[in-house]
């Protein structure tokens, strides 16, 4: 509809885009480095819930009942009800970024560990592993695939989500979106989406590069 | 290798006669089952002997095999592994002198072969320099090729996987190896093949071995002896291949072993362990009436003809017609039997010939002939 309304001015105005080149490159770095910031720490917090949950399995239902309930709160409300504890900060918007990677993460990391074969795992005992060693040389390694999987579903959720936090002031390419909303300004809008856009297919091709070099077994099953 | 990690434990002599695994009224019983899976059983593996544990499905052998290397705590009894008490010995030490090899290999899906081959010498911590050694001399003893070093399980076939398997298993050089139904998913050409490998293997590194099988013929081609067990874990009999098919304990045994028990004792004798007696051979030139009677001796209507320890063939009484016998123009004595056959294959050779029996040599040197009826005594006698 605001598209609709733009009759008689160019749908893109690409001098603007040149005029603003800087601005986007800073507003690129921003983006990427919400969006990596809450995957190290989404990442760090799954990995140790995780670990919780397949020690004691008893805590894995309530673990990722947290995680969903959290998944499930509309972004806005998150951020709207975090602001009056930790104001418009970037802390406020990891906070709700990195709770949204949780539920993915945490399924992925207990999944790909519960799928390392049996038989696997009874050999690496049988040769005289101990759990500990077996856990981190044999049953991590094994669920890489399964992990980066999840990884990349959460960065791609990640970079689309980084947008609504130009609403409390951060928000990388969100803040392009926000500000061509505010001014009726089409061309601004439309950088902002297909950049982030864009960044989703950068974070997705770059997780599947990870994963072909971290579990080359995984991919060389024909001779 | 002089450098390889050596058992730590000197065994003690007492705890240890001859035997390198040895099961005293051991016991199993799963949590929550009423009636336990290994019932007091009781079992001695002398060193550097293949130990076959064979019968029905759910007698529990897999679970006596693994509480060998405890992946099964047994809820009584003993067991001592190269006189070490292994319920003494912490798992992850025991196992690490335990070679493992199960059906489902559990190679390691994401570490090449090579890697795999290294898992307990790197373990145990051995230089890099011994395990790529070590590695090296296992892939060409169990008979892969050096290129497949850097492949990924996945990238072998079944029958090659289970030679990693193997491979992996002897890397540290354990006095003792488990194998649990280990060529029981490849098919039965590459199956017979591993076995027949198995056997070579052995008689180069003379380990102690369990195997577990529930087929009746690998244990008996592979068994020094065999383990025949009934559901509970009961032992019902342990003795040789021979014995247990000469003489089996009762009916259950008798059974497992199968109606062609006669025929699976003939595979196990070797054609050379019977006084070969000559059969109805004659010279060249001899007569006629001469002829007919060592034919009459041995109840046949033909005469070989033998020459200075060389066989030249037969013919049929008939066709001596009056003459005497010749040297040449004979029938050819189609199956030439080797002295290392087995009477099974001699039977085969017996009952697929004219003449009804089957000439024995060594190399070309004739033995005697052997007939049905010859090899019926034998296993009845
Ligand atoms: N972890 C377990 N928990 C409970 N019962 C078990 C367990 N493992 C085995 N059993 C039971 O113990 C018995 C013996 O099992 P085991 O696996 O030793 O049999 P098996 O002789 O190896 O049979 P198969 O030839 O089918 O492999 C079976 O009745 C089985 O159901
Ligand atoms: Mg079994």
């Amino acid at each position: 509809m605001i598209l609709a309304q733009t009759e008689g001015r160019p749908l893109v105005r690409w001098d603007w885009i040149f005029d603003h080149l800087d601005d986007i490159w800073a507003r690129t770095l921003e983006h990427v480095t919400l969006t990596g910031i809450a995957l190290i720490f989404g990442f760090a917090i799954s990995l140790g819930l995780s670990l919780l949950a397949i020690r004691y399995r008893r805590t894995y239902s309530p673990i990722t009942w947290v995680a969903g309930l959290l998944y499930t709160i509309p972004s806005l409300a998150l951020f709207a009800f975090l602001v009056p504890f930790t104001g418009l900060s970037l802390l406020t918007a990891e906070i709700g970024l990195v709770s949204y990677t949780l539920l993915i993460l945490i399924r992925n990391i207990v999944a790909g560990i519960d799928g390392v074969s049996p038989a696997v795992l009874e050999a690496a005992f049988g040769m005289g592993y101990t759990s500990r060693r077996a856990f981190w040389d044999v049953q991590m390694p094994l669920a890489v695939p399964v992990i980066v999987a999840g990884l990349r579903v959460a960065s791609v959720t990640t970079v689309g989500l980084v947008t609504v936090t130009s609403l409390i002031g951060q928000g990388g390419y969100g803040a392009f979106i926000l500000r061509g909303l505010r001014r009726d300004f089409p061309t601004e809008i439309l950088v902002g989406t297909v950049l982030s856009v864009l960044l989703a297919v950068v974070f997705d091709l770059l997780f599947l590069q990870i994963e072909r070099r971290t579990a080359p077994w995984a991919h060389r099953r024909v001779v | 290798m002089n450098n390889l990690p050596k058992l730590s434990a000197v065994p003690p002599r007492s705890a240890m006669p001859d035997a390198m695994i040895r099961l005293e009224h051991v016991s199993k019983t799963f949590p929550g089952s009423a009636a336990p899976a290994v019932r007091d059983l009781s079992l001695e593996v002398p060193e550097g002997e293949i130990v076959v544990l064979v019968g029905p499905s759910g007698c529990g052998k897999t679970t006596t095999l693994k509480m060998i290397n405890r992946i099964i705590e047994p809820t009584a009894g003993d067991i001592w592994v190269a006189g070490v008490n292994a319920i003494a010995t912490e798992p992850h030490v025991l196992r690490r002198q335990i070679g493992y090899v199960i059906q489902q290999t559990g190679l390691f899906p994401h570490r090449t072969v090579a890697q795999n081959v290294a898992t307990v010498p790197r373990l145990l911590g051995w230089d890099r320099p011994s395990i790529d050694d070590r590695v090296v001399e296992l892939i060409e003893l169990v008979g892969l090729e050096p290129e497949m070093a850097d492949r990924y399980p996945a990238e072998l076939s079944g029958g090659q996987q289970q030679r990693v398997g193997v491979a992996r298993a002897l890397a540290a050089d354990p006095p003792v190896l488990l194998m649990d139904e280990p060529f029981g998913a490849v098919d039965p050409i590459i199956r017979a093949r591993l076995q027949v490998e198995l056997l070579g293997l052995q008689a180069q590194v003379r380990k102690t071995i369990v195997f577990v099988t529930h087929d009746i013929d690998e244990a008996i081609q592979l068994g020094d002896q065999v383990a025949i067990l009934n559901v509970g874990g009961v032992l019902e009999q342990i003795g040789t291949p021979e014995d247990l098919l000469r003489e089996p304990a009762n009916e259950f045994v008798a059974e497992f072993l199968g109606t062609d028990r006669g025929l699976k004792r003939l595979s196990l004798i070797p054609v050379h362990a019977l006084d070969l007696d000559p059969g109805p051979v004659v010279a060249p030139g001899a007569s006629k009436q001469e002829s007919l009677v060592v034919a009459e001796r041995y109840e046949v209507d033909w005469v070989a003809v033998e020459s200075g320890g060389e066989l030249l063939g037969w013919l049929y009484l008939a066709e001596l017609e009056n003459g005497r016998v010749p040297a040449a123009d004979l029938r050819p004595f189609r199956t030439r039997l080797a002295a290392t056959a087995t009477l099974k294959e001699a039977l085969n050779a017996i009952v697929t010939s004219r003449a009804k029996a089957a000439a024995v040599f060594d190399d070309d040197r004739y033995l005697g002939m052997l007939t049905a009826d010859r090899i019926s005594d034998e296993i009845t006698q």
